[in-house]
């Protein structure tokens, strides 16, 4: 168990060195000025531009020796202090705050939404395999495997917001707005854990101890229960750790494709706006993300099947 | 962008399954309209003709033309090219150095494979698109960046595959009788650890260039990939969704483009045991 951990915050400590070394050296290498591109978003290109990058270049310090400016983010960062917005000119950590909240709903949604529709989908299909419900949930996990998610979001939102016209295309507040995101990433990894689920059920129903728990006169309910399901589940549960990479890639993609004002989106407005200290913090959370439900599976994964814990 | 979760579920079977078929078949004709169909097809995919603005399928322009007049038909072709090529070249950048890497890393050990597994793990601490969206950052819209981020992430899977699997191969009796009886390295390479390892990177490439195909489209449909001008299918969608009203076929035809491509490859690699 401790080794889990251990590996986990190795893993927590990469993520977060490397996500501060490009950032940067991307704020070094960046082509053109950026004080004169941030000077021209808040106050528009007009003729008076030169004077306002000029202003702000000393107000952010991009002046300063490039060593100096090293030291100084790495420190920061040591202080969990990721610095002020290029653009907005707020913390980063208090942008990040709402972003965070906003995109952890939508990822906890996801992962809920997934897991009612994968492992049972699954579970049909494994009860009998070669069944009509396995060769259709085959089909399913096919087709939604192969459509990328941004491509499945307008798909679901052309067919739900535009054409029936039941939910909102894009927005933030309500559960309303959350569900055609979370259903778009939903969708896309119960296509993965709906297999997964069938394979497991599929293997505890041939094993030796389900067949001996009938034999000795158990109900078909109880067997199930006690005997098939948390058996089955363990592959389920620790594929789910695989899952975090969809789950944080389409986090982003889904986010941008809804304007759902989350992490991820505003990563990818970051990188379009050149604000480097926003791209460095939504990089680190979703890393960080990413780090936390890799831990949370492994706690999982050993609380279901305590001999993991014994092997390591 | 994640290839090694396709495999986990999957055992290799033998035999040459119904839906392998299919999908070698699907990626000859997109394959054949990819390569073929920018030379075939004579028109620009970005000549503009204003007056054909969204022009119906079946018309002048055989699958219609987009808002600027653009032929539907040269764009899609030109796309497929982008999009078969990009992933052809990433998977190559990705698993020669990714198989070279992992059968000296099984073959030696030591602090080389030492290193080795130390820079896999710095890869795989981050999500792959995460950190091809941070190297995007550098220079938004080329596709140096985007090749780089792309096989940076899945030679991890090559080396690793080929490294476990070569170490086993290894470890058998077999090729101990074999080097006792006098064979050199080079022949055990190619008589007994290719033959194993050969089969299980032919998936691992079809999935990685599905991957690398969602992933392109994907970075240009949220506009950090590849920029508009580019007949890019990802960015052609998102172009003509405005339009989705008056057009709605022309929308959806670059989605089931690149759904095709991707289960194409999904269906060669993994055959019936999805």
């Amino acid at each position: 168990m401790k080794n889990f951990l251990v590996a986990r915050l190795l893993q927590a400590g990469i993520v977060s060195v490397a996500v501060g070394a490009l950032c940067f050296i991307l704020m070094r290498v960046l082509p053109g000025d950026a004080a004169m591109r941030i000077a021209a978003g808040r106050y528009g290109p007009d003729a008076r531009i030169a004077d306002a990058a000029e202003k702000v270049r000393l107000e952010l310090g991009l002046d300063r020796p490039i060593a100096m400016q090293f030291l100084e983010w790495l420190g920061s960062l040591a202080r969990f202090d990721l610095g002020h917005s290029l653009v907005t000119g707020r913390a980063v950590a208090h942008e990040l705050q709402v972003q965070l909240g906003a995109s952890v709903w939508l990822a906890a949604a996801a992962l809920v939404l997934s897991l009612l529709i994968g492992p049972i989908v699954g579970l049909f299909g494994g009860l009998k395999p070669g069944g009509a419900a396995d060769r259709l949930g085959l089909m399913g996990a096919v087709i939604f495997r192969a459509i990328p998610p941004f491509v499945l979001g307008l798909i679901l939102m052309l067919v739900f917001s535009r054409q029936l016209g039941w939910l909102p295309p894009a927005g933030f507040g309500s559960p309303r707005e959350i569900l055609l995101p979370a259903l778009t990433l939903a969708l896309g990894l119960a296509a993965m854990s709906s297999r997964v689920t069938r394979n497991a059920v599929a293997a505890v129903a041939q094993a030796p101890y389900f067949a001996f728990a009938r034999y000795k006169g158990l109900s078909e309910p109880i067997v199930v229960r006690r005997h098939g399901l948390r058996n089955a589940a363990i592959p389920v549960v620790s594929y789910l750790g695989l899952q975090a990479i969809y789950l944080i890639e389409g986090v982003v993609v889904v986010e941008s494709l809804f304007a759902y004002p989350g992490i991820g989106h505003a990563l990818v407005h970051a990188i379009v706006e050149r604000d480097i200290p926003m791209v460095q913090g939504t990089a680190l959370m979703m890393g960080l993300m990413f780090v936390a439900i890799g831990a949370a599976v492994d706690l999982l994964t050993l609380w279901l099947d305590p001999r993991t814990g014994k092997t390591v | 962008m994640s290839t090694i979760d396709n495999m986990t579920s999957t055992r290799a079977r033998t035999g040459v399954g119904t839906a392998r078929l299919a999908g070698a078949g699907l990626l000859i004709l997109l394959g054949g309209f990819a390569l073929l169909g920018p030379l075939v097809i004579s028109s620009d995919p970005s000549a503009q003709d204003l007056g054909a603005s969204l022009a119906p399928i079946g018309g002048d322009y055989l699958l219609g033309a987009d808002h600027y007049g653009r032929s539907l038909l040269a764009r899609l072709a030109h796309g497929a090219r982008l999009s078969f090529g990009m992933a052809f070249l990433t998977m190559l950048a990705a698993a020669v150095p990714g198989i070279l890497l992992g059968l000296a890393a099984a073959w030696k050990g030591g602090w080389a494979e030492r290193m080795l597994e130390f820079v896999a793990t710095v890869v795989l601490a981050l999500p792959g698109l995460m950190l091809v969206l941070l190297l995007l950052a550098f220079s938004p819209g080329d596709y140096g960046p985007l090749f780089l981020g792309l096989s940076l992430t899945l030679w991890v899977e090559f080396y690793r595959l080929t490294k476990a699997t070569t170490r086993t191969v290894l470890a058998q009796p077999h090729i101990e009788a074999a080097r006792m009886l006098g064979f050199g390295s080079r022949y055990i390479l190619v008589h007994y650890v290719l033959p194993v390892i050969g089969p299980m990177i032919a998936t691992l490439s079809a999935f990685a260039m599905a991957t690398a195909i969602i992933a392109v489209s994907t970075l240009s449909a949220i506009s950090v990939g590849l920029q508009p001008p580019t007949p890019e299918l990802g960015s052609m969608i998102v172009e003509l969704l405005p339009y989705f009203a008056e057009a709605p076929v022309h929308v959806l035809l670059p989605a089931v483009l690149i759904f095709l491509l991707v289960l194409g490859l999904q269906l060669l690699a993994q055959g019936d045991r999805a």
